[in-house]
């Protein structure tokens, strides 16, 4: 058996892992546009910050594609998937056949025209290693630098490189920051917090242009800037699979085994969609744990087992100068609030179950609300006051208790 | 040392912290003796708990949870699917020989796994990265120290 694999972060790991607890023969080319070992994406602001290193962010020992018996060809692009033919072209002209392939190629920033952009000396995006290098390379302690957009990646690049620069300011259409996993309360609370730290917000404004190191903004403003960072969102990395006949949606669409409509061809990652259980529809949920969860169930699957990836949830860990924020599930029917002094907690609750929850500071054993989102567990067969009041195994029955602890054990 | 190494490394058994409820005292001695294993102090004086362990607020692995007459003993079950280990952003957790263990260097406090654990097993250690359960096979004579300490064997490694 052939596996091939495009991409070489979580969704490609989980897959080589996931391949290699059925099959330990069959033979594993991964193909990396990238040249780095296996690193994790989300470290980078870790790496600006000084909270990790190169050697320290790989995100599997040195050995490993040697301990998985895997080829790696790095620097090498796919141009195109020629399905009929199971076989793939590559940017050096090369081709390479394949019987099971995984497309893991995950997702690219999505960079909006503005006007005199290219005038500017130093734009850059925050998503790869190489970004991370290029913007490093470009600051100084004079650096002022704006970040358009307020989401999870530009945030986390202004507490990356905050310490090592003279200003930040964020920029961002949308009048909150962290949409994608706050309520308008919960966004107020970390903005307010960023902007203690020393983080600058304009917010419901945009650039409208640039004018070399001048941004003229919607609101009128014009602002001076040496650096800009460009993270307004990612797009899913599609077009090999829709170019080869593939179904593509806003990801590339798979079924519950990680599967494409195309044969012996599975997706997994940020490129790919799957099926979100608290709102049952599909959408791209672009976070690690899914990326690599997908990518193990698809490399189990490519190998000849059998199994699903059907507990997807939107779940987050995030944090801000040591303010942690734990969000999972979505925002949905009734809400139990409750905030104390910095300690922020929101369970939003639906039909008998818990259908997400966002708790800034105290975080302890959010997991336990995770997982009741995860199972579905009836509210009614646990003690739900004792959950509103923290997460916690005594909500459980005796019984159900006793099961939970052993079940891991009895495997 | 011997049974508990081998069991693990060579897979011919596997052994499990079991917790029974019904036999815990609520006593929190699981606490203290994780702790003290734990701690730089055992090292200096591996007899005394008490000196070990002076002036130190605990920060153990093992937690009890408590309400009325009910109480019982939480700590890392190393999953068989390890939910915090799929889902570590660092590539800091590792499953080798059924145990979970975390690599301290490469953890970026991110709480991930704090997201993940359906146990709510795994928490920041003092200095800030994260801690959990290893079934003290770093500091022990073979037994947990949890289970070694309970007056009631109301935590037991065992096959099961």
């Amino acid at each position: 058996m052939k596996y091939v694999i495009i991409g070489n972060s979580a969704a490609a790991i989980g897959c080589i892992e996931g391949i290699r607890s059925v099959d330990s023969e069959g033979s594993i080319t991964v193909i990396s546009k990238e040249t780095q070992h296996t690193y994790s994406r989300p470290l980078i602001s870790y790496l600006l910050l000084g909270k990790t290193d190169l050697e320290r962010m790989k995100y599997r020992p040195n050995s490993f594609y040697e301990d998985k018996n895997c080829k790696v060809m790095f620097g090498t692009t796919v141009k195109k998937i020629l399905p009929n033919e199971k076989e793939m072209l590559l940017d050096n002209g090369e081709s390479v056949k394949y019987d099971k392939l995984l497309v893991a190629t995950g997702s690219n920033p999505f960079v909006p025209p503005i006007e005199g952009v290219s005038s500017a000396k130093s734009v850059h995006t925050f998503m790869s290693l190489d970004d991370a290098l290029a913007l490093k390379k470009d600051l100084t302690s004079e650096s002022r630098v704006i970040i358009l957009g307020g989401g999870l990646i530009g945030l986390k690049c202004a507490e990356g490189i905050l310490n090592s620069v003279k200003k930040i300011t964020v920029i961002d259409m949308a009048d909150r920051i962290l949409p994608s996993i706050l309520d308008s309360e919960g966004s107020s609370i970390i903005q307010k917090h960023l902007e203690n730290k020393g983080v600058e917000f304009l917010l419901g404004n945009s650039i409208t242009k640039i004018d070399g190191q001048k941004a003229l903004l919607k609101s009128g403003e014009e602002i001076e800037f040496d650096n800009l960072v460009i993270a307004v969102g990612v797009r899913a990395n599609t077009s090999l699979v829709s170019e080869a006949g593939g179904k593509v949606n806003r990801g590339i669409y798979t079924d519950l085994y990680c599967c494409t409509d195309l044969p012996d061809v599975f997706a997994a990652g940020d490129c790919s969609e799957s099926y979100d259980i608290t709102i049952e529809q599909v959408r791209v949920l672009a976070l690690l744990p899914n990326a690599y969860m997908q990518g193990e169930v698809a490399g189990i699957n490519m190998a000849g087992g059998k199994t699903l990836y059907d507990h997807a949830i939107p779940m987050n860990a995030i944090g801000f100068f040591g303010l942690h924020i734990i969000s999972a599930g979505s925002y949905e029917g009734e809400c139990y609030t409750d905030v104390k002094g910095n300690n922020y907690k929101k369970l939003f609750y639906k039909d008998n179950r818990l259908m997400g929850y966002i708790l800034i500071g105290d975080v302890a054993r959010a997991g336990i609300y995770t997982s009741l989102i995860r199972e579905k567990t009836p509210l009614d067969s646990i003690d739900f006051e004792l959950i509103k009041d923290k997460p916690q195994l005594m909500a459980f029955t005796q019984k159900d208790r006793a099961a939970l602890l052993i079940k891991e054990a009895l495997h | 040392m011997a049974s508990f190494t081998q069991g693990n490394r060579f897979g011919e058994y596997m052994k499990r912290i079991i917790v029974n409820e019904k036999w815990c005292l609520g006593c929190h001695l699981c606490e203290y003796n994780c702790a003290f294993a734990n701690s730089a102090g055992s090292k200096k004086t591996p007899n005394d708990m008490v000196k070990a362990l002076k002036d130190i607020v605990i920060n153990p692995r093992i937690k009890i949870e408590e309400k009325g007459d009910i109480c019982f003993a939480v700590s890392c079950r190393h999953c068989k699917e390890p939910l915090c280990v799929k889902s570590c952003i660092a590539g800091a957790l590792t499953k080798v020989d059924e145990i979970i263990r975390i690599d301290k260097e490469k953890c970026v406090e991110c709480h991930t796994c704090v997201l993940v654990c359906p146990y709510g097993a795994i928490m920041p250690s003092n200095e800030g990265v994260m801690q959990k359960c290893e079934l003290c096979v770093q500091n022990a004579d073979g037994q947990p120290f949890c289970v070694k300490g309970c007056p009631n064997k109301a935590i037991e490694y065992k096959e099961i």
